[in-house]
């Protein structure tokens, strides 16, 4: 070992030498290593999570065997199963039956809704089934016993052996609690027609098959039946022979797993998640990838006198070459090492924080080596390319002009110096725009660089201005009613004006809704049609320009997505096979095609819908507007209402899906945020660091000339100063055209994001970036103060 | 009645003096001591020519009486003030209002004219000579719109010399001012400092290798590990013309 022990003393000298530049740089290379992070954890978070999510809901799904199809009909004999059992394609079956029920829940002036599902009184079932996390199924010979699912439980802290009230089939009953569990059929558990899940509002729970029966009349039948399919087995095929099977018994038709409700949720929100991921972090990986290749390449420019010594000792170019790659290749690796451990871990933190909030009982984490690959190749390409150009120019420098003082450069050929000659300005200020206008690329790398951190802060904050904009528009505009109302079945004119009369009914509308499946050639949906008044006030469809859209007498108006997956247009005759009753089919043309925020659609009038449907003049349900003193008398008369199926509270509603995008999107979208500030921390302070490093000859003859501090540091950060107000309208252009592009590239069939960004996310985005640098400049500032005069004016270079 | 900031004391005639003066580097085995108790007294007006090898501690001393670096221990007095007590900024004053410095390499601004490099300075300086006259001083007037990279490295030199003597410093400090030039360049150069002594009455010192340019000053100082070995008083300075080099 020679000189220098520890671990230095096992490197080579050129080696040593390495170590110790790291170390004399290292809140740099810190810094640069950050810009790194920035864009690889993302990009790890984002697969880790997406991955995670998708193989723990794949592997809950095949564990607990969730059904694949389910058939609702209103009442089969359950001789039928074993003839489910024999079709093709069917690998397992089970009949059960599903019914409605309210819960009354102490200390709750709302009523609560939600369903029962028969559990087979001996055995698991042989689809669905639940996962306990405590107590266990009911007995078959009790007839009280449920097993509660958890959200509902936990939302009421219920406990095992605990009472519930509820109304079955109209009928009051009183369940004891026997276990609490899980179910792939409940990941995402919503009332119908609602957008957001509300634990306390909608509950679901099992009871023995008997009991049910019993409770619902459906003694030695079911009302549905749910199938898993064989491997390869056609689900179309299945759904048509289950609906020819069923027909005699008054089927609205089986459906498969992209149209059950939890499912549909579920997958709407990992899509999102999806584009998310296929959008935004490529973009922050390439966006701190051309940040990370400017920094390197003037980090290794300034090195010149290095890299000219090295060479007149002799060093070959590729030695010097190889020893300024390492240098790179550590700081790289470093910022791998950092965003790739801070993006592992967000995203399990995230794929954790996403599996409670589904109440998935497991989270199986999966991040797919490809991605690891693809990151580090990305990185590696950005750093060492641009160090490559810079090695490579400073290396073709013969070592004795490296070394020595670089002639200064020629600013008399500069084009646009004319400006700078004006007599006004003073002899700083002019430095500072000659040095602009000397070096323009370099300039307008370091805008690029600033701006780019700006649009992506904007590009990500964005999301929050857009939700809140959809959200408004949902609440605000489109559906402004306080409580709404649904029947168990459509009711006559009466009922509806018996709910108008009720206490604290401020005013209401009526609403008539069927489930149909809308047909356009050998397309088909289902969807909820909905018969609204002729000019509806408290729920109406509204456009992206929140405009009221009404549907013209005869016609049918159909949100966008709809539109778009049937293939029709204004104009075009739809079939519709109405789902429930008498099941007519119905040809309406299509009226208007509307672009609608949040949801699907598709309303007529509600003369028109029941005058086709051929019912009379019945409605399904009411939307209400409350007097806020007396909402609990309403809830409570409500309670009592055998004909209320269930209750949605708007107030309720807009609350829970702020608190879920403030959960789940929200911090997705502040982390992304937090990782923008990084790679603009990163760049701005190394732009700041690198320009010191660059000038610290003319600022310490500015300070041997008399200058103060703070006149040095006016002509440096001046610059910094200068080009980052430059860099904010461009961020905020670039940061808008991001945003643009994101809100076309993330929408999906429940969410479509409005392009709009606020006034105060700019500023933020700005404020931030001034922020920023300003802390940067106090850094580099604080160089400046100790910047050794002497030393650096004593030397060539 | 206001308290001094740096303590005085009456210094008739004289521009410098130190006492005492030491200065080291660095600590433990890594210790230079640069000054080893430099006693020197420097009247004003005087052009004074340092002598002495490299590492002999002309220059630590240069940069102590400049104000660009403190003394560890020691005493220096300009004009009756102790700038070896004086605060960082009181250091950055002084500089403003008294010193000029001249550099082997010239350290102008590139971005500026000559012309606007002068301008640097008397634009922060209480009583300055304008830019055209300081320019006029060295000889430089015609050259005054160009930039340093259009200029030669005598003519750079005599810029930085302009720059420094336009704010009329009581005192011009030169290390080295004609280590990269030619002779022949070195010489206008020295001409220039010559004639800015004479007109403008700054105390200039030159520090350089060259014991033929001693010939011009008032006083020749000779530094040799970190002390003063001789002070020679020169009765009938040379011009720079008449030194041969």
């Amino acid at each position: 070992m020679v000189g220098g022990g520890g671990i230095l003393g096992w490197l080579s000298v050129l080696d040593r030498k390495l170590w110790r530049d790291l170390w004399g740089m290292k809140t740099q290379a810190l810094a640069i290593a950050f810009v790194i992070a920035g864009g690889v954890s993302v990009q790890l978070l984002s697969t880790g999570m997406l991955n995670s999510l998708q193989e723990t809901r794949r592997a809950y799904y095949e564990r607990y065997l969730l059904a694949d199809v389910w058939a609702p009909v209103v009442r089969a004999p359950q001789a039928l199963l074993s003839d489910i059992r024999g079709l093709d394609g069917v690998q397992a079956a089970e009949t059960r039956i599903r019914a409605g029920a309210l819960f009354d829940m102490p200390g709750m002036s709302e009523p609560a809704s939600g369903e029962i599902l028969s559990l087979p009184d001996a055995g698991l079932p042989a689809v669905n089934q639940l996962y306990l996390t405590r107590g266990r199924t009911p007995e078959a010979d009790r007839g009280n016993e449920v097993v509660v699912l958890e959200s509902f439980a936990t939302a009421h802290a219920l406990q095992i052996g605990d009472m519930v009230s509820a109304t079955i089939h109209g009928r009051r009953a009183r369940l004891t609690i026997v276990g609490i569990g899980l179910s792939p059929e409940h990941v995402y558990t919503i009332a119908p027609g609602e957008i957001v899940p509300d634990d306390r509002l909608f509950g679901v729970m099992w009871m023995g098959r008997q009991a049910l029966a019993r409770a619902v009349d459906q003694d030695g039948a079911f009302n549905e039946a749910v199938v898993r399919l064989s491997h390869g087995a056609s689900q179309a095929a299945v759904i048509a022979e289950l609906d020819l099977m069923f027909e005699p018994f008054g089927a609205p038709g089986a459906y498969g797993r992209d149209e059950q409700i939890s499912d549909v949720f579920v997958s709407s929100e990992i899509d999102q998640l999806r584009t998310m991921g296929n959008v935004l972090p490529p973009i922050f990986l390439l966006v701190a990838a051309f940040l990370v290749n400017i920094v390197i390449s003037r980090l290794i420019a300034v090195q010149r006198a290095g890299i000219g010594l090295l060479k007149a000792f002799g060093y070959r170019d590729d030695e010097v070459g190889w020893h300024y790659m390492k240098l790179v290749a550590v700081i790289g690796l470093a910022g791998l090492v950092i965003g790739g451990g801070l993006g592992i871990w967000l995203g399990r933190e995230m794929a954790i924080m996403y599996t409670q909030y589904y109440r998935f009982p497991f989270l199986v984490f999966n991040a797919d080596p490809r991605t690891y690959a693809i990151v580090i190749a990305i990185t590696a390409i950005a750093i060492l390319g641009g160090a490559a150009i810079a090695v490579r120019r400073a290396a073709s420098l013969n070592p004795a002009d490296a070394m020595t003082q670089p002639p200064p450069p020629d600013y008399s050929k500069a084009a646009g110096m004319g400006i700078t000659r004006w007599h006004r300005i003073d002899q700083q200020t002019r430095m500072i725009l000659r040095q602009i206008i000397r070096w323009p690329i370099r300039a307008s790398l370091t805008v690029a660089g600033v701006a780019a951190s700006g649009a992506l802060l904007i590009g990500t904050m964005f999301f929050i201005d857009s939700m809140s904009v959809m959200m408004d528009g949902f609440f605000n505009v489109s559906n402004r009613y306080d409580v709404s109302v649904s029947f168990v079945q459509p009711r006559s004119r009466a009922a509806y004006h018996s709910i108008e009369r009720m206490p604290g009914v401020l005013a209401a509308e009526p609403f008539r809704a069927a489930s149909a499946r809308l047909r356009h050639g050998n397309l088909e949906e289902r969807a909820a049609l909905i018969g609204s008044p002729p000019d509806p006030q408290l729920s109406r469809m509204v456009d992206a320009q929140y405009r009221t859209v009404s549907p013209p007498p005869g016609g049918l108006v159909l949100s966008q997505d709809l539109a778009i997956k049937l293939d029709v247009e204004a104009g075009d005759m739809l079939e519709i096979h109405i789902a429930e009753g008498r099941r007519p089919v119905l040809q309406v043309p299509v009226s208007a095609v509307t672009t609608t925020l949040i949801g699907s659609g598709a309303q007529m009038q509600i003369g028109d819908l029941n005058a086709l449907l051929g019912e009379g003049d019945v409605v399904s349900g009411a939307y209400l507007i409350v007097d806020p003193d007396q909402v609990d008398t309403l809830y409570n008369t409500l309670k009592s209402v055998p004909l209320v199926a269930g209750t949605g509270l708007q107030s309720l509603a807009a609350q829970n899906l702020d608190d879920l995008m403030q959960q789940n999107l929200g911090t997705a979208i502040w982390i992304y945020t937090g990782f923008a500030g990084l790679i603009a921390l990163g760049v701005i302070y190394n732009s700041v660091r690198i320009s010191f490093a660059e000038r610290q000859r003319e600022l310490a003859s500015l300070r041997v000339l008399g200058f103060t501090v703070a006149d040095v540091s006016y002509i440096l950060l001046g610059e910094v100063a200068f080009l980052t107000l430059l860099a904010l309208p461009v961020g905020a252009a670039a940061g808008t055209g991001m945003a643009w592009y994101l809100a076309q590239a993330i929408s999906s069939e429940l969410f479509r994001l409005p392009f709009v960004i606020n006034l105060s996310t700019f500023g933020l985005a700005g404020a931030l970036l001034i922020g920023i640098t300003i802390g940067s400049s106090l850094l580099v500032r604080h160089q400046i103060e100790r910047l050794d005069m002497v030393a650096v004016l004593k030397t060539g270079e | 009645m206001p308290t001094p900031k740096t303590p005085t004391e009456p210094m008739e005639g004289l521009c410098f003096r130190t006492r005492g003066l030491t200065k080291t580097y660095g600590k433990g085995a890594a210790e230079v001591q640069a000054l080893r108790g430099v006693d020197l007294e420097l009247p004003d007006g005087e052009l004074v020519v340092v002598l002495g090898a490299s590492g002999s501690g002309k220059s630590t001393f240069l940069n102590i009486i400049g104000g660009l670096d403190k003394a560890t221990s020691g005493e220096v007095f300009f004009r009756g003030r102790d700038i070896g007590r004086a605060s960082r900024q009181e250091l950055t004053q002084y500089r403003r209002r008294n010193v000029g410095f001249v550099f082997q390499f010239y350290n102008l601004m590139p971005s500026l004219t000559a012309w606007e490099n002068v301008a640097l300075v008397t634009e922060i300086a209480d009583n300055p000579l304008t830019p055209d006259a300081a320019l006029d001083m060295v000889g430089l007037k015609e050259r005054q719109n160009h930039f340093p990279a259009q200029m030669s490295g005598g003519e750079q030199q005599r810029v930085a010399i302009a720059r420094a003597i336009a704010k009329q410093p009581s005192v011009l400090l030169c290390d080295e001012p004609t280590g990269a030039l030619d002779s022949a360049t070195g010489s206008r150069v020295l001409e220039a400092l010559k004639t800015v002594n004479d007109e403008l009455g700054a105390t200039t010192l030159i520090i350089t290798h060259n014991a033929g340019v001693a010939a011009m000053a008032h006083r020749v100082v000779v530094f040799g590990d970190g002390a003063v070995r001789e002070v020679r008083v020169n009765a009938h300075p040379k011009s720079p013309k008449d030194i041969t080099w």
